[in-house]
């Protein structure tokens, strides 16, 4: 009731949501340094050509696997190309890779688990078949065939990426919306006239956030990884084209001698993955109602 | 009847911690009962009557619960002083207890007659055999046929479920019995077989009892003492006819009157104004002066000690003391 | 008596279970005049829920008709049952799963008016807001409050807020106090026999809680394994009860008093499966006076005095 004391001091005004959230989202340090990361790393994607030291593809072979030094901050890779220039440009591609590939699952994944939770019956029959079938093929083989189907080229393997991992968001809405599906404030919102899409977008997707945007932060990572196994196997990125992924698999060759070559484009991996993690965990908070103050 | 006393409690304060704030869950509780009685430990939500019982018991979850100061006698013997291992000898041997939910009190991967032996088995020395015996005759007490002993929870209704809880609770023949709110689960009329059985073993075995509720029908129905208990203070302590028929304290005055009485026509109901209070931030003096009608100015400055106003009749308000309030 | 509000015919919900048909509501038949509170009472799993939530249709009845002021609502198609919903509205028992932990007071009061598109501009949508929660007593200061910073008793009050929004005629209270202590249980059932005056409500109150129900109920159903065994006028029934069942129900209520000492009816085992019942009437097994033609025929609801009905039978003999 304490809390109530507190509300009083905005006596009878209506906050916007999305004020209210950002306001309890600044509350939140790890959020804030999170959200920070992830603006260095879009303004390096969008600024790449003025950031970078570089070019990502200028080969220089006097300097091969050259250790960091004062020239080249991160060293230079097996063709002499600058390591840090390689990962500014590499943002472009990693970042969208694993955004555009997460927000394919989502919207995928929510669309089929929300009818599937909501309707039930025959519709929650064929949609959890086809998820079924869709996790027994192991992912790479499936990304490989969605590709092999759509043709090669960044644009597909996203999409694959993206189809891939539509099951898991999918079975997340469905166990959350079964048993929300029931509640009685959707009932109370029912028998006031609501439509199912009012239900779904207004009262069940909302409840159903917070295991969603752990899951989406953490498949981020993967996404870019996958990318890169991707472009291994000749499907994703053509070489030399600078891409995280790729740069730590072609690396993989010499770790023994020059382990900079794989230790920075993972870093920057790492960095994507934990700041999109603390903006979503801080976006969850954020958005509960319940962690309020 | 003895007139020794079971159980004494003495100054019994319980604070749960958070980060932020400390909630005062009991303050300064002062409670006995002799063998075979039966006490009713009546109040609101967030009163402190499952704390309190919880305590005795030694279950709360330490932290955030923790017990600030007070001594529990049993049997002449400090509770909150024993080490956990012989605290754990006395509880379901001794002292046990009969939660609120009985669809959530069994387990519900074991047959009922293996939980019932299973509690047997942890205080008794014998056989799987014997106990097993031992907890279908338990079943039987409690008008359950034995054979059901090789069924799983799942198959019994909630008033059967309640039976073996309880069948549970009196394995060992312990000689004091905790209620939390046997029957809230329970509908009408499998609340009054209940009711029923419980009368019945009470008198059987001399068991004493406290039993946690928030329905004085009960009360009236099935207890010998009666404590109401507000924001965490015992305000009124008596004979059930002391609290029936010569209510004390304002704020018991005002649960009477919000109840709904099924033998008198009347248009509308006395509720007690505003909220129970804040744990965290409790009113000064008297804890329910905000809400009680004959608040005066004493009341919001000075907390009112207990002041017997019959022989075995406490009432902790100041207008019990000037004796004004058997006019108000 | 004065004109017909609500009328429910022949109501059947059957649910289809893995254990056979569950007849959750079978063929019951009551009507409510405008203004008027029925109480409907029985133990869980009589149907009473059920009968409240298929009126409103918030389950599809298996049969019957619910006629309210002589449109059926069973036949109406969405768009229709739309707009009947203005009229009528339900309170629901649980004050914390009835209201969704990420919407404000504001918003879950206001909800229903975005529905139906009540409201022409802001101002007067937010002026609405304000004055339900000043009918149902909350305090400005509470609008952007959440669910989980209330207490039981404001939550209810919230709920009645959202179900009045609309501005109905009959209101589904399916156990609206269960939930709360008694001293906020008096205050909510003030208040909805204030609004109910104010405002010419008729209430459907659905409760186990006989005290209550006699306390706030013009008429009162009783129900059984989802039939109604008795329908009477409050006073007739709590003076003069009929039915076995009706009986040992008044007779189990514990009564806060010393001085009323009463013969209890202790009713033997418990209330049986729905699923697939026995043909006759569905109280046999555990009435004391059960006959011959009580285990093979149902009973019918039948008139045994002006106002008074009951299924038994004993009192057809």
């Amino acid at each position: 009731m304490s809390a109530i004391a507190k509300q009083s001091k905005a006596a009878g005004k209506k906050r916007s949501k999305s004020q209210e959230t950002w306001r309890r989202f600044k509350k939140n340090t790890r959020a804030v340094v999170g959200l920070g990361i992830v603006a260095v790393l879009v303004l390096c994607a969008v600024l790449a050509p003025i950031l970078a030291p570089y070019g990502p593809n200028e080969q220089n072979p006097r300097n091969r696997l050259q250790g960091p030094s004062a020239e080249h901050w991160f060293g230079t890779d097996e063709l002499g190309r600058d390591i840090l220039s390689r990962i500014i440009y590499g943002a472009r591609i990693s970042m969208s890779v694993g955004l555009i590939a997460i927000c394919i699952s989502l919207i995928g994944g929510v669309a089929l688990g929300a009818i599937a939770g909501y309707y039930g019956g025959t519709a929650d029959n064929i949609i959890m078949r086809c998820m079924d079938v869709l996790l027994s093929i192991p992912t790479i083989l499936l990304n490989i065939s969605i590709v092999a189907a759509l043709g090669s080229g960044l644009q597909n393997v996203m999409i694959a990426i993206g189809v891939s991992s539509i099951p898991g968001y999918c079975r997340i809405v469905r166990a959350s919306i079964l048993s929300l599906r029931d509640q009685d404030f959707v009932e109370a919102s029912r028998a006031a006239g609501a439509s199912d899409f009012f239900l779904i977008t207004r009262h069940i997707l909302p409840n159903c956030m917070a295991p969603l945007i752990v899951q989406a932060t953490l498949r981020i990572g993967a996404a870019i990884l996958s990318c890169a196994s991707m472009s291994f196997l000749g499907l994703g990125i053509v070489p030399p084209t600078a891409e995280w992924g790729s740069m730590l698999s072609t690396g993989r060759d010499f770790l023994r001698d020059a382990p900079h070559v794989c230790i920075f484009p993972g870093l920057a991996i790492m960095a994507a993955v934990f700041s999109m993690n603390l903006v979503g965990d801080g976006l969850r908070d954020a958005l509960d109602p319940k962690l309020k103050d | 009847m003895s007139s020794e006393k079971l159980l004494e409690i003495k100054n019994l304060t319980v604070h749960f911690e958070s980060f932020d704030a400390t909630v005062h869950a009991v303050e300064n509780l002062n409670l006995s009962l002799r063998h075979g009685e039966t006490l009713g430990l009546v109040g609101e939500t967030g009163a402190g009557k499952t704390t309190t019982v919880k305590s005795v018991m030694r279950i709360l979850p330490e932290p955030p619960a923790k017990i600030v100061s007070g001594e529990i006698l049993f049997d002449g013997q400090d509770l909150l002083k024993l080490p956990i291992k012989e605290m754990r000898k006395i509880r379901g041997k001794q002292i046990s207890m009969i939660f609120q939910d009985p669809m959530t009190s069994l387990n519900p991967v074991m047959t009922v007659a293996e939980q019932i032996a299973e509690v047997i088995r942890l205080h008794e020395k014998c056989s799987k055999k014997e106990a097993h015996k031992k907890a279908c005759d338990m079943l039987e007490l409690v008008g359950i046929r034995p054979e059901r002993g090789s069924d799983y929870p799942h198959q019994f209704s909630g008033g059967m479920k309640q039976r073996v809880v309880i069948a549970m609770a009196l394995a060992c023949n312990p000689r004091f019995l905790i209620a939390d709110e046997p029957t809230t689960a329970l509908d009408v009329t499998i609340q009054a077989q209940v009711l029923e059985l419980m009368k019945k073993l009470k008198a059987q075995y001399q068991t004493a009892m406290v039993m946690i509720t928030h329905d004085l029908g009960i009360v009236a129905e099935i207890c010998d003492y009666v404590a109401i208990m507000y924001a965490g203070e015992i305000v009124e302590y008596g004979t059930r006819e002391h609290i029936f028929n010569h209510t004390g304290h304002p704020y018991t005055k005002g649960l009477f009157a919000c109840i709904p009485d099924i033998f008198t026509e009347q248009n509308e109901l006395v509720p007690i104004n505003g909220l129970t209070p804040d744990p965290t931030d409790l009113p000064v003096g008297c804890r329910f002066h905000p809400r009680c009608p004959y608040a005066t100015e004493q009341c919001a400055k000075e907390h009112p000690a207990n002041f017997e106003i019959e022989p075995g009749h406490y009432v902790a308000c100041h207008l019990a003391r000037s004796g004004g309030n058997d006019n108000v | 008596m004065s004109e017909t509000l609500l009328e429910v015919k022949h109501l059947k919900k059957y649910f289809n279970t893995k254990a056979g048909l569950l007849h959750a509501v079978d063929d019951v038949s009551f009507s409510i005049a405008k203004g008027e509170t029925l109480g409907l009472v029985g133990e869980s799993g009589c149907g009473k829920s059920t009968i409240g939530r298929a009126i409103l249709r918030l389950h599809e009845p298996t049969s019957g008709e619910v006629l309210l002021d002589g449109t059926d609502v069973t036949k109406l198609n969405k768009q229709e049952l739309r707009e009947l919903r203005r009229k009528m509205q339900i309170v629901f028992q649980d004050p914390y799963s009835s209201l969704d932990g990420r919407k404000s007071v504001f918003e879950s009061i206001g909800e229903p008016l975005i529905i139906q598109k009540i409201c022409k501009t802001k101002e007067e949508y937010e002026k609405r807001v304000h004055t339900l929660m000043e009918t149902v007593g909350l305090a400005e200061r509470l609008v952007n409050a959440y669910p989980h910073e209330l207490d039981g008793g404001r939550r209810q009050r919230v709920g009645i807020a959202r179900a009045l929004a609309l501005n109905p005629s009959f209101l589904v209270l399916d156990e609206p106090v269960s939930a709360l202590d008694v001293s906020i249980q008096a205050q909510v059932l003030n208040l909805m026999q204030k609004l109910q005056k104010d405002m010419g409500l008729t209430y459907l109150f659905i409760s186990h809680n006989l005290s209550v129900v006699k306390h706030i109920s013009d008429r009162i159903a009783v129900m059984y394994l989802g039939r109604m065994v008795e329908l009477s006028d409050c006073k007739a029934l709590f003076a003069n009860p009929m039915h076995p069942y009706t009986k040992a129900l008044l007779s189990a209520v514990p009564i806060p008093r010393l001085d009323v000492r009463k013969e209890r009816i202790l009713l033997e085992g418990d209330v049986p499966s729905p699923v697939n019942p026995a043909p006759g009437c569905r109280f046999a097994g555990r009435c004391a006076s059960c006959m011959e033609i009580c285990r093979k025929e149902q009973p019918e609801l039948r008139e045994v005095e002006p106002g008074h009905f009951a299924a038994c039978h004993l009192i057809e003999q």
